[in-house]
């Protein structure tokens, strides 16, 4: 089975379905809009903040506002993309046409990241572009230290969201159950997790609190996290790995439906 | 050639397939009968190695499924005509399997003609009836031209000129030397169709016979006599040694193919009929007793008889 075969099938499948258009639409439309919104706000509030929080004013973060949302509409299209073909019952004609259970999902998984990586790059530099325009004198430039690096880490967190998506639905089948429990998980309880005394210690090894490390290019007062923004992003790597190596061990085990 | 060696699936403590070992040879239609429930489409899941076995093998020219390179140009198979994603057009589901197995896409316009459905080729799957996504699943088996083809409960749903498009390119597959493996329920479709027959119930073999042989075996033929001078005839019958079984109403049975003699001796004792006609006992019948018999040894051998294939025959007593 030729992996350039599976990948041509993989990218037919994908770009003939709608959702894949309305969940990218929606996931570059709200990070956008929402991280200048916020950078707005910042800025007509900024003389009014506390010199502490002034001191640690992170511009570049700030234009990453609407991640917290936009991540929620990448989740759905990480989790569609796998579980379509469990409710439409394609997997059965999927897996009698490529049964090599590697070649199928990596090959999906393959495809659906190489197109969120290039939706979420572009959402990253635009969203800090058009947040710190909005932001105004406050602004950072591509060029300050660490700033590039947070631009091309937005994207790449954004990206990896979308697969560790796509591998926890691999293991759930289902798509509501897959986005019932990712979206609270990622909207709530993993922030929850990250701001509560007694969690903060595991909250911060999550995927989503660490790899938005990357993302910071002023550190905050008081920061203890054991990690820079690439080990950050290294750990949520390897929350991703997991999740399709779960995925991959349950397809290959399991009977197609 | 598909070839099933001790094949078995269980759930738990349930047994969908039980050690069936048997070949579906080419250039013929094979028919794979049995009531719902039977395990015929646990059968073909295995064969396309979608499920695994609990035990056993199956291998299609030799090769486990998942060792075929580009499967779908060996065997073809329509599992579910609803296995199809709704937003995505008759074309593109098509085109994804054909590029999956590197056949060309000139083959997904061949495929969508030869099954009619070129008109809406471009409208998306979640619009289309019962029988066009039929339809397209077979566009989806025939796509990669291969020597094997299977198709479960092809007719199920299809309007009779459905049901006769689907009889007609099975026995011209078969004809074309391919090998074709076709699942029902209904014996009467089978009978029409199948060359060979494979019957199983509760996941046991209960045939493997040439259609011919089943029908010999099992068809018998019997004489239905109406008369309005009911006793005379009794009589008549009974002096000349035919043994007459009375049917219900006024009608009387006498085994084999005596309808000569018995309309002779009639006429030479002047008794009028109003009917005297030649009947073949039905083959559903004959495919009813012999899946009764596994469901009943079933019921005696283990612990939890169950309920469920006692019923199955009465949706189709009528057909």
């Amino acid at each position: 089975m030729a992996a350039g075969q599976v990948i041509r099938s993989e990218w037919t499948k994908i770009r003939s379905v709608a959702s894949t258009v309305w969940t990218l639409s929606v996931a570059v439309v709200v990070t956008i809009a929402l991280g200048m919104l916020i950078s707005a706000l910042s800025r007509s509030q900024f003389d009014s903040m506390p010199v502490r929080d002034r001191l640690s004013f992170d511009p570049t973060f700030v234009s990453f506002a609407g991640m917290t949302l936009g991540q929620l509409a990448m989740i759905v299209f990480g989790v569609l993309v796998v579980s379509n073909e469990y409710s439409t019952g394609m997997i059965l004609v999927s897996l009698a046409a490529v049964p090599r259970r590697a070649g199928f999902l990596f090959g999906k998984v393959a495809v659906a990241t190489a197109l969120a990586l290039v939706v979420a790059m572009a959402t990253s530099f635009a969203a800090f572009f058009l947040g710190q325009a909005v932001l105004g004198p406050y602004r950072a430039h591509l060029g300050d230290p660490g700033v590039l690096r947070a631009v091309v880490g937005g994207g790449l967190y954004m990206t990896l969201i979308a697969v560790f998506s796509m591998g926890v639905a691999a293991m759930l089948r289902s798509p509501m159950l897959s986005l019932g429990i990712l979206m609270p998980f990622f909207f709530l309880i993993s922030t929850i997790l990250g701001n509560v005394d007694a969690t903060r210690k595991i909250g911060r090894f999550l995927p989503d609190q660490a790899g938005s490390r990357i993302m910071q290019v002023v550190p905050r007062l008081g920061d203890e996290r054991p990690y820079g923004p690439w080990g950050g992003l290294g750990i949520m790597v390897l929350w991703v790995l997991a999740a399709l190596a779960g995925g991959y061990v349950l397809l290959k085990r399991r009977d197609a439906r | 050639m598909i070839e099933l060696a001790g094949l078995t699936k269980r759930y738990g403590e349930k047994v969908a397939v039980d050690h069936l070992t048997f070949r579906v040879r080419p250039g013929i239609v094979t028919g794979f009968l049995g009531p719902n429930g039977a395990g015929k489409s646990t059968t073909m899941r295995m064969i396309l190695g979608l499920d695994h076995p609990t035990a056993g093998d199956v291998r299609i020219d030799g090769k486990h499924y998942d060792q075929l390179a580009d499967p779908l140009t060996y065997i073809g198979a329509l599992l579910d005509a609803k296995a199809v994603h709704g937003g995505r057009s008759a074309y593109n589901h098509l085109l994804c399997l054909a590029q999956s197995n590197g056949i060309p896409r000139s083959r997904v316009g061949e495929v969508l003609e030869a099954v009619g459905l070129t008109a809406v080729a471009r409208k998306k799957a979640k619009g289309f009836s019962y029988g066009m996504g039929q339809r397209l699943g077979i566009a989806g088996a025939l796509l990669g031209d291969p020597r094997i083809l299977m198709f479960d409960e092809p007719v199920n749903g299809l309007d009779p000129e459905g049901i006769h498009w689907i009889r007609n390119l099975m026995k011209s597959l078969a004809a074309q030397g391919r090998t074709v493996f076709v699942s029902s329920h209904l014996m009467s479709e089978m009978a029409l169709t199948a060359d060979h027959l494979v019957v199983i119930g509760q996941g046991r073999l209960l045939a493997d016979t040439s259609m011919a042989d089943f029908i010999r075996q099992n068809a018998r033929a019997y004489v239905r006599i109406r008369s309005p001078q009911r006793e005379r005839l009794l009589d008549v019958l009974h002096e000349d040694g035919i043994t007459v079984v009375e049917a219900g109403g006024d009608a009387l049975e006498v085994d084999g193919g005596k309808a000569e003699q018995i309309g002779e001796l009639a006429a030479r004792h002047g008794i009028a009929l109003h009917e005297l006609s030649t009947q073949q006992a039905s083959l559903e019948e004959a495919f009813m007793r012999l899946t009764a018999e596994s469901v009943e040894y079933h019921a005696q051998a283990g612990p939890e008889p169950e309920s469920a294939p006692r019923d199955w025959g009465a949706g189709w007593k009528g057909v």
